[in-house]
């Protein structure tokens, strides 16, 4: 496969100056994301009213994969509810994971497209858990029980 | 062939990899694979692979155990081995020769063997920051059940073991030293034969890792006068799942067994059992027979080839790797400058080495990228993880300059 589909302009942006990217003074949650394997590290801080996402930020040190999808996230969950962040991930992981497909209400479709341009990194099976590093942070920031929670990976 | 690339063909040692390349199968069977990851586990040579196989089929039956002519002989070549491995290590007897799962097991082994004895509250332990995880996480269990002391010698600026600070760390309680002998991140050579003087004017025992050392560096135990002395098997072109403990025979045998079962015991009788000396004290149980055997062959297979041409051709490729890698704008090895054998990590700007992996990858140049095992020396060089390329008998300039082009391949990737 081309090493073009997987670090897209786009990606090599966000790896480079990722967006949202400063820790929270006050989150309502946040949990700590860590790949064994290679040591990537990721906190997703999180800003909740009641359902819905007033802000969120990540700070961290990975690979270019992992920051540009912690960046895109944050790009795209801010202002989100919970369920609309429960969609998305869910066909973003089916995605990158190659499972079966999970529909998309049309009003979020735009965001599910632009989390599709990590889904090169399917053909990179050691990769993929670097694509979904931020997004299991931020489950665990959200269902973590307490303030802070750790992230499980693959 | 152009007279310049027959000139770069030439090796600078007295063998040439390319020649031994074809003793290792997994280059015919992978053809273009660069393959710069031997630190992690080195490739096998046919006369391993086959060399198990015909054991099996030829003398195979378990050791020690029957008198029938079939058992002896798998036991007279499994002692056989036994000796091979003394006289590899330059060991004084075949009872200071251990077979264990690998290094791994081998410092368990010491910590919950001598370490559980000799050992009590207050007493101080000596590592490095050098370590890989296998020689410091044994010794934290130690800490939490005896309540010793886990001093941590510290590395110098250039990533190197700094030996005035190692002796600083030395007390009247430190016991032991377990250090490596050769650092698996930055392929830096500990001056272990300093480490083992100083330790012992300091009446501290050494136990040293030699896991990256014995594949690439003449290793002479009594020279070194250590007192024990680990290594794996995989790492220097034999099987997984065996590796070998080297003790001194005065130590081993104030040692108690640390796991019950067969083959270890002298008499059982439900109310008391003696032990066998050692090493048989330490071998529970029937042991990776046949990966002993692949060790033996193995071995000798270094042998055949020369362990100085080894040590010098590891050593001419690593230098070599370091001054490409220092030649290439935004690209820095870690810790130049100091003497570096088989193995060379670095670091691109703005490029993170998971990303440089799968490039290389694709570019068929297999390297390792992460922490390496060794998380707590990565924290103290600031660096998340790191890539590494790290050679073998079969590795040459040609590899290193494959990587070289897979460094400006990711290069062109990030820089657009």
């Amino acid at each position: 496969m081309d090493l073009r589909e997987l670090y897209q302009d786009i990606i090599l942006d966000h790896g480079r100056h990722p967006r949202n990217f400063h820790a929270m003074a006050e989150p309502s949650h946040f949990a700590h994301g860590h790949n064994p394997l290679c040591g990537d590290k990721v906190t997703v801080y999180l800003q909740l009213a009641g359902e819905r996402i007033e802000d969120v930020s990540f700070e961290g040190r990975g690979c270019a994969i992992s920051t540009a999808s912690a960046s895109l996230m944050t790009e795209i969950l801010k202002g989100k509810t919970l369920k609309d962040a429960e969609i998305l991930f869910g066909a973003f992981h089916a995605n990158v994971t190659g499972g079966a497909p999970v529909a998309v209400p049309p009003e979020l479709e735009d965001d599910s497209e632009r989390l599709d341009l990590l889904t090169g990194v399917k053909t990179f099976p050691a990769r993929v858990k670097c694509a979904t590093l931020a997004w299991h942070a931020f489950e665990a920031a959200v269902h973590g029980g307490g303030l802070e929670a750790a992230a499980k990976t693959e | 062939m152009t007279a310049l690339a027959q000139l770069r063909e030439v090796p600078r040692t007295a063998f040439d990899p390319r020649e031994i390349r074809r003793e290792f199968p997994i280059f015919a069977n992978n053809l273009g694979l660069v393959f710069l990851d031997s630190g992690a586990s080195a490739q096998k040579p046919r006369a391993v692979i086959d060399g198990i196989a015909e054991y099996y089929r030829t003398d195979y039956a378990n050791i020690h155990r029957g008198v029938y002519a079939l058992s002896a002989r798998s036991t007279d070549r499994f002692e056989a081995a036994r000796e091979t491995v003394r006289r590899f290590l330059n060991a004084r007897d075949v009872s200071e020769i251990v077979f264990v799962r690998g290094a791994t097991e081998g410092i368990n082994l010491v910590a919950q063997s001598w370490g559980a004895t000799f050992l009590g509250p207050g007493d101080e332990l000596v590592i490095s920051e050098l370590e890989h995880h296998a020689n410091i996480v044994p010794w934290q269990f130690l800490r939490e059940r005896l309540g010793i002391k886990l001093v941590i010698a510290p590395i110098d600026a250039a990533g190197s073991l700094d030996l005035a600070a190692f002796e600083q760390c030395l007390t009247p309680r430190t016991k032991l030293v377990a250090i490596t002998h050769l650092a698996n991140v930055t392929g830096h050579v500990v001056p272990v034969q300093e480490v083992v003087r100083i330790a012992h004017a300091h009446g501290a025992k050494v136990l040293l890792d030699g896991c990256q050392a014995v594949p690439r560096l003449i290793v002479d135990v009594r020279a070194l006068d250590c007192d024990f002395y680990v290594f794996s098997g995989h790492k220097c072109y034999g099987p997984t799942g065996v590796g070998v403990l080297y003790g001194k025979r005065e130590i081993l045998n104030t040692m108690p067994p640390w796991q019950g079962g067969g083959d270890m015991i002298r008499t059982v009788s439900f109310a008391e059992t003696t032990f066998q000396d050692p090493p048989y004290r330490f071998e529970a149980g029937t042991p990776d027979i046949s990966g002993v055997i692949g060790l033996d062959m193995a071995l000798s297979f270094m042998d055949s080839i020369g362990r100085d041409s080894i040590q010098a051709h590891e050593e001419a490729l690593t230098r070599y790797a370091v001054a490409q890698l220092a030649a290439m704008p935004g690209v820095k090895p870690v810790g130049a400058g100091h003497r570096q054998l088989g193995a060379v990590s670095f670091e691109v700007e703005g490029i993170h080495p998971h990303d440089l992996a799968t490039i290389f990858d694709q570019h068929n140049v297999a390297i390792r990228a992460g922490h390496h095992c060794a998380q707590p020396l990565m924290e103290r060089l600031g660096l998340p993880a790191t890539a590494r390329a790290s050679f073998g008998i079969y590795s040459d300039e040609a590899d290193v300059d494959a990587l070289i082009r897979a460094v400006r391949a990711a290069q062109k990737i990030f820089g657009d």
